[in-house]
């Protein structure tokens, strides 16, 4: 089996997930322009709920996916209402922060409420690996794909042509516009964020269900940042593209670079690539200049 | 309001101490802080020494955040690289601290400047994301880097000599800190006395009026990370001299969110305000600590639940202030002494 | 020639042209005033002029040097000054602050003479708060305000402050954009004497933009009317008033 193929299999797999929690991310940051720091822990949490209903309650699957999704929009929905809400108008600084704080409170809840010890999630599809012809699939990996590639589908959907999807990308573009047509601009921000938690969420369960959760999962969330930056912020679109490029990216230089530089270098490819993004699109690959005015 | 506080010059309407009561009190806080190492145990000053580098790292990362208005993500790296210099600086070369702490300054600064210069073209989330990005790549060369890092092992690094003295107790290290907290704290009250302060006020409050007005926005974007830095830089050759050993563990992201979070409970653009959240910071996470293991000597299973109440505690402190009380102690301590000036008399 | 000169300035953005072919010469020592409708185009001139919009085409000269290649910040220092429509002050610094920060290009301290403080940077900042007070304060009778944040001020004084800070700049062309926009006519009146005295005490050459057309008529002594871009007349206050183009321009055609 060719090396250079099973390496790019895997990394367009990793990115699809990739792609659905960015996406989870860009929903928040489109519609209220907030970069969601704890969009790591929304997805460990979504992960831990799953685990929770699945393993120690013991409920079938499709009932569990939907509670998690219904547990998850209220995560968002109570953060939004609790802490964001009443930072309007501060500065960019205090909101990144905000988020990042929340992150801290929810990992050390997870920590509390399920303890620190590596938790394994029952094996839900079929064990067999995946032959896909030029390549081998876990079966873990494969399904993940697939569930996260349908859900990237249905939000970019709900997004585009829905009535509600509409009203957030006015909002998205100009929330005073938005404002005097009658949309609430309040209610969308909620919207947004439980969108964006049950995105992160679902990415949450994925991973969970082909690694195994523990609290500090949340730190995965970190990668998004290469992502979203690569696609540019406010790009959906970029969003789905920058994961599969990281995804492919980050296991292309785990498999060829690794051996010389030790196991690091996997996680900080991601990162070396968006720096050198920046120096030539400082707004990302797909990311809007905004035309400013005095 | 002060009443009768008539000056006869300017200068002495822009002296940092205006008034004989501010002065009064600062005698009285330099004495306090001439007596205090003779009258605490070696636990209080080792905190006061902990207290003291993070004071000089915050100073550096709020002249950045909190008065430029340049997020920084990746400000424990600038820590690092000063820890990391000296640490080779004297082991390598046997080169004394006192040039130590100024070489220390300068590579981070050196580097800073390379992290910043991007900052002209990103602005602010971007920007945010670069220096994490930074933070990242930092971490990576700290670790496997190891013929100049010792990896994950470390460096050892002897205790200083200065003037023939070795500092090597909690208590001779803490004469070692505070002239370097002063020496801050004053050179970051000095640059927001001048052009220079000013002007990094004016970019974060509007970057492109202050281009108008004749700022050069690239030139001082980079002084901005320049200073930080070097103060950063400043604190890691503090820490690793004081802690005597150098690993990359101490230098997470979390750290540099730490930070962050002492410039937000103490402040943003308040030097009094990030004296205070430095102390408050590192104090408060160490009070718990202590109270958790008296739970723990009661209980000792109970302890998996109480540890992770810490994580709990730390973001509950940055999101309560942000909520609660967004300009921090500073804006507290103001309050209080508004109360106090024409107490009893409010009304 | 003029002491600031536009030849054939034009400016789009995308596929919206914003200024075609303007010019514009400003003779030394004179106000000479913008009119036209909203969104004519007038800010944009400006913002070309301080270096905020780069221009498609033409040539902007500012005593007789070619300041396609000055950078904006250079621009500010040659003597080039400027105040906001919507006030652009800086918030989080005191009155007395923002006009300091106006003088910026004119100081010299380094950021290593800036952390020493004691010395130059000293000498230079009390020499500076000396001219500040006796030089712009006391003209704009803005002593009792000094010290207060500038976000604490009603909209009247804020535009004063900003007035005080362009002339920090020492500027020898101060470019103001609706300088009375908004206020009472007590107010007005006190802003359309300080431009004038800035005009008749500091030789100073102003170019304004204003809808206040009993203020143009009063202060200004040359006046141009830009509409969609362009630039449809020139002279005299009363000249421009009775052009046909302009009466146009303002009322709409006469129907029938």
């Amino acid at each position: 089996m060719d090396i250079f193929l099973q390496l790019m299999v895997s990394g367009v797999a990793v990115g699809g997930i990739y792609a659905l929690i960015a996406l989870g991310f860009v929903l928040i940051y489109k519609a209220t322009s907030i970069l969601n720091f704890a969009t790591g822990e929304f997805m460990m949490l979504g992960a831990y709920f799953c685990y929770t209903f699945l393993v120690l309650l013991g409920l079938p699957v499709i009932p569990t996916f939907l509670i998690v999704m219904l547990c998850a929009a209220l995560l968002g929905f109570l953060v939004e209402r609790l802490i964001l809400r009443h930072m309007l108008g501060q500065p960019t600084i205090s909101i990144v922060m905000a988020t990042i704080g929340l992150g801290s409170i929810l990992t050390g809840l997870a920590e509390i409420l399920w303890s620190s010890d590596f938790k394994s999630f029952p094996q839900i599809f079929p064990r067999a690996p995946i032959d896909l012809g030029f390549a081998i699939v876990r079966s873990n990996m494969f399904y993940g794909f697939l569930i996260s590639i349908t859900a990237v589908i249905v939000f970019s959907l709900i997004f585009k042509y829905a009535k509600v999807g509409i009203a957030m990308r006015a909002t998205a573009n100009d929330q005073m516009a938005a404002y005097s047509m009658g949309i609430n601009v309040r209610s969308m921000f909620t919207l947004a964020w439980a969108l964006g938690a049950i995105a992160a969420g679902l990415g949450g369960v994925v991973i969970g269900n082909i690694g195994g959760i523990q609290p500090n999962l949340g730190q995965i969330g970190l990668k998004i940042f290469p992502v979203v930056i690569l696609g540019g912020l406010d790009s959906i679109g970029g969003a789905i593209l920058g994961g599969f490029i990281i995804g492919v990216v980050e296991n292309l230089a785990g498999g060829y670079l690794g051996p010389y530089f030790g196991g690091g270098v996997k996680d900080l490819a991601p990162f070396v690539l968006l720096v050198m993004i920046l120096m030539v699109k400082p707004y990302g690959l797909f990311g809007k200049r905004e035309i400013e005015r005095l | 309001m002060h009443i009768g506080n008539f000056k006869e010059t300017y200068d002495a309407d822009e002296a940092v101490f205006r008034t004989p009561t501010v002065r009064w009190w600062m005698g009285a806080l330099f004495v306090a802080l001439a007596i205090f190492p003779f009258a605490a145990d070696d636990y209080l000053l080792y905190m006061a020494n902990l207290t003291g580098i993070a004071i000089v790292g915050a100073l550096g990362l709020n002249i950045l955040t909190g008065f430029a208005g340049q997020i920084s993500l990746g400000h424990a790296a600038f820590v690092g690289v000063g820890a990391y210099t000296s640490a080779i600086l004297t082991t390598r070369l046997g080169m004394p601290f006192l040039l130590c702490l100024p070489l220390s300054g300068l590579m981070a600064a050196a580097l800073g400047v390379i992290v910043g210069a991007p900052s002209m073209r990103m602005k602010g989330l971007y920007l945010c994301i670069a220096t994490l990005a930074a933070q990242m790549i930092f971490m990576f060369v700290f670790i496997h880097w190891e013929s100049l890092t010792g990896g994950i092992r470390g460096i050892n690094v002897p205790p200083p000599t200065i003037f023939g003295l070795k500092a090597d107790t909690e208590f001779k290290y803490y004469f070692v800190t505070l002239p370097v907290v002063i020496l801050a704290v004053a050179a970051t009250r000095n640059i927001f006395r001048t052009r220079v302060g000013r002007a990094f006020i004016a970019i974060r409050d509007r970057d492109i009026s202050a281009e108008l007005m004749g700022i050069n926005l690239f030139r001082y974007k980079l002084y901005a990370f320049a200073i930080s830095s070097f103060m950063a830089g400043v604190a890691g050759c503090l820490w690793v001299n004081f802690i005597k050993i150098v690993t990359p563990e101490h230098f997470p992201l979390h750290e540099s969110i730490r930070y962050l979070a002492m410039i937000i409970v103490g402040g943003l653009g308040s030097v009094l305000g990030t004296i205070f959240g430095a102390i408050f910071m590192t104090l408060v996470p160490e009070i718990l600590k202590n109270i958790l293991s008296i739970f723990q000597a009661m209980n000792p299973t109970a302890m998996s639940y109480l540890f992770p109440l810490q994580s709990v505690v730390f973001g509950a402190m940055i999101v309560g202030f942000l909520v609660l009380e967004p300009h921090g102690l500073a804006e507290i301590w103001r309050r209080m002494k508004d109360f106090f000036r024409l107490w009893p008399f409010e009304y | 020639m003029g002491i600031l000169e536009v030849d054939t300035l034009s400016l789009s953005f995308g596929g919206l042209q914003v200024l075609s072919d303007v010019s514009l010469d400003v003779s030394e020592g004179r106000i000479f005033a913008i009119i036209g409708p909203n969104g004519a185009g007038k800010t944009s001139i400006l913002n070309c002029i301080g270096g905020f919009y780069r221009p498609d085409a033409g040539r902007i000269a500012f005593d007789g040097r070619d300041l396609s290649r000055v950078s904006t910040d250079r621009r500010a220092a040659l003597g080039l000054a400027r105040t906001f429509q919507n006030i652009a002050l800086f918030h989080g610094m005191t009155v007395l602050d923002n006009i300091k920060l106006g003088a910026h290009a004119h100081l010299k301290t380094g950021l290593l003479a800036s952390v020493l403080y004691w010395g130059a940077a000293h000498h230079e900042e009390m020499q500076l708060r000396r001219e500040v007070e006796e030089e712009i304060i006391d003209f704009l009778e803005i002593e009792d305000i000094r010290n207060l944040p500038v976000r604490a001020l009603p909209y009247g004084l804020q535009k004063r402050v900003e007035l005080g800070r362009a002339l920090a700049m020492r500027p020898r062309v101060l470019l103001m954009d609706e300088p009375v926009a908004g206020m009472n006519a007590e107010e007005t009146e006190d802003m359309a004497r300080f431009i004038l005295d800035i005009k008749e005490e500091r030789d100073v050459t102003i170019i304004l933009i204003e809808h206040d057309m009993n203020v143009i008529m009063d202060i200004s002594d040359h006046v141009a009317v830009i509409n969609f871009g362009r630039k449809i007349a020139e002279g005299t206050p009363e000249a421009v008033a009775d052009h046909p183009e302009v009466i146009r321009a303002y009322l709409g055609e006469k129907k029938g």
